[in-house]
Order: C-alpha cells, then structure tokens, then sequence
C-alpha cells in the first residue's frame, strides 16, 4: 500500500519544483519589468539627445557646415518624424538607406568628413563618443511618439525588405546560425534574456521601438548599427561592414515589421 | 563646472518628489583600459539638495555608485514654484550645481 502513495508524494514534489521555478521565471520578468519602470525617468541617452542636437546644428568638417542642411527623408532639415519612415529608398543616392548610412552620407558629401575616418571607429568606448551616435540619439528622439511608417512603395525598398527577409533565416558561420535561430519563434530566452520573435508582430515591434538605447551595463548609447554588430558578433559571423547594405536590408525587414507601432526611443537597456 | 543635470521635481501628497539624472564617469580607480593601465579614480565624493535654504539631502558618494547615478528622493514640504538646487563634488574638485523649479 506504501507504493502509490510513495509516487503521489514524488510527482507531488517534481510539480511543486516546477511551479517554483515557473514562479520565479515570472517573478524575475515582473521584477525586471518594475525595474525598467523605476530607472525610466532617468535615461542618460537624454544626454546624447542634448549633445546630438548641438552637434546638429554646428557648422561642422572641412566645408564648415552644420547638419542642419541634410535630408533625412522629409526634405532638408526636416528632423522631426523622420526616423519613424526610415530605412526608403532616396533618390539622390538611387538606394534604399537607414539613418547611419544617411549620415554618413551628409557628414562626407556635405560637410566634407572623409568617409574613412567615419567607419573607423563608429560605436562608443572608453571617454570615446562618436559625432556620428550623438547625431542618431538626437535624430531618434524627434521621432519619439510617431508611429513607424516604413513604406515600401518604391521597387528598391521592396527589393530590399525581400532580401532583409532572406538574410534573416541564412544560416552561416561555423555555429551555422541565422537571426531566426534565436529570433524565430515564441517566448524562448537566452539565460535571463527574453528573446523577441521577429515573425510575430507585437514582438517585432516592442523590440524595434525600443532601440537605440542607453546601455546601462555598458554605460553607452547604442545605436541599431551597433545592435545588429553585436548580434553579428554573438552569432560568430564575420563583422558586417558599417551602414553597408545587408545592414540596411536587415533593417528595413525589422522596421516595416513594425509599422503601427509608436516609436518610444531612444531606450533604455540592462 | 562639471556635466549638466536633469532634475525633475513634482509634489505628490504633501511630498516633494526628486528625481535627478547625473552625468559623470564614476571610475572607482580599479578598472583598466584597453592597454592594462589602471583608470585613475574619477568619481563624486558629496552631493547636497538644497530647498528653501535648507539642506533636504546630503550624500556621501563612493565606489559603489555606478556611472550617470540617477537618484529619487522625497522630501516633506515644497509648494510649486519653488526652487530645489542640487550640486555634487568630485575627487578632482570639479563642481556641478544645478537648480530646478517644483512643478
């Protein structure tokens, strides 16, 4: 008579650890989540946002002029609301471009800085912070509250989300990962991380208006360039090649995933 | 005079509530660069809130707090329209001082 109750007894145990570990599971996301509220005020990528928009508006490189004369998408000096239509395709240049490459794109054409010196060291460090990421934090947070309009009227945004789609699922590198490995499919995390699955839309767009993004841990602003390094860099791929191509293609993928949404940046991150 | 602050400060059932952003490097002096040289210390040492001629808040900053501390603190008393200045010292005597009105 002592074995069934023995095997209640055992499956009672293994359910009880279970729970607690579902519990806890929950509990560390609602504690993560009432912590994110509790930091939201004091978001340091509003010092960017400041130091962004008095870079803008210095005449600035060789030719001495401010950024103030650059297109974003919305005619020249449009800044407001732009960054919720970007990545479109631009006539001047004939391709489709997100925001970097539109800054590179003024601050070499216009403002005469040699391209070179952009690309060599585009991301934030040690007492290092990049014109280029102050210009995006700036750019970003006049698009704060609008709601993303990535249109794909033109045959060349079109061409490129079809090829953004592509690159997501390629499997490469020598752990043979493709973005969808960890971004292609429902509530999977790595370790503490939740995973956002970019075939799913809230998903999609909860993570896309959430970026760029202060770094807390990092104590830096990041910029989607960066964020899409990074994931290159987690994937073991080979660095992707600052504002190139495949980095715009991927982002007007992720960002017409998220039209509807009401852009929140810039973010703040663990 | 050392990075700007953002300071907000509303009034929420008879409290005066704080919230202050700082802008500061906060090197405990433990940490190496790139190169494997030690990042000399760099941090703020005191930080005072000050409101109607009265210190409401005065904090002694160490290693511990980590870089652009962001501070919430309530304090009884202030009316809209009132004044609250806070200002920090750091280990190089740089000094910040920024002033903010209730809203």
């Amino acid at each position: 008579m002592n074995a069934p109750i023995l095997k209640n007894g055992f499956f009672v145990f293994l359910f009880s650890i279970y729970c607690s570990v579902v519990l806890a599971e929950s509990n560390a996301s609602d504690e993560i989540a009432k912590y994110r509220e509790m930091i939201s005020d004091g978001n340091p990528a509003e010092f960017d946002e400041m130091r962004g928009e008095d870079l803008w508006k210095k005449p600035s490189g060789p030719n001495k002029v401010s950024m103030q004369k650059c297109d974003l998408g919305k005619g020249i000096g449009i800044v407001k609301g732009a960054y919720a239509e970007l990545p479109k395709y631009f006539p001047d240049t004939d391709r489709v471009q997100d925001l970097e490459s539109r800054l590179v794109f003024c601050m070499t054409t216009l403002q005469g800085i040699p391209e070179k010196e952009i690309i060599a060291k585009p991301f934030g460090g040690d007492n290092y912070k990049p014109d280029i990421e102050s210009y995006v934090a700036y750019v970003v947070g006049q698009s704060k509250g609008v709601k993303m309009n990535v249109s794909l009227t033109h045959p060349k945004e079109k061409e490129a989300y079809e090829i953004g789609k592509r690159i997501f699922t390629y499997r490469a590198g020598p752990y043979d990962f493709a973005c969808s490995t960890c971004h292609g499919q429902d509530n999977i995390r790595i370790r503490m991380q939740n995973l956002p699955n970019f075939n799913n839309l809230k998903d999609s767009q909860a993570a896309y208006i959430s970026w760029p993004a202060y770094r807390v841990s990092q104590g830096l602003f990041r910029s989607f360039q960066w964020r899409l390094n990074d994931c290159f860099r987690q994937q073991r791929f080979p660095e992707p090649q600052y504002a190139s191509e495949l980095t715009i293609d991927l982002a007007i993928f992720m960002a017409r995933n998220a039209n509807n949404a009401i852009y929140a940046g810039p973010g703040l991150k663990r | 005079m050392g990075n700007p602050m953002r300071i907000r400060a509303s009034v929420q059932e008879g409290m005066t509530e704080v919230k202050v952003l700082m802008q500061h490097e906060m090197e405990t002096g433990l940490r190496k660069d790139a190169d494997g040289k030690l990042v000399p210390a760099w941090h703020i040492t005191e930080l005072k809130a000050v409101h109607n001629g009265k210190t409401v808040l005065e904090g002694q900053f160490g290693t511990a707090v980590s870089k652009n501390p962001y501070l919430v603190f309530r304090f009884k008393g202030g009316v809209s329209g009132e004044k609250i200045s806070v200002n920090w010292v750091d280990n190089k005597g740089d000094t910040r001082s920024d002033e903010v009105e209730i809203s």
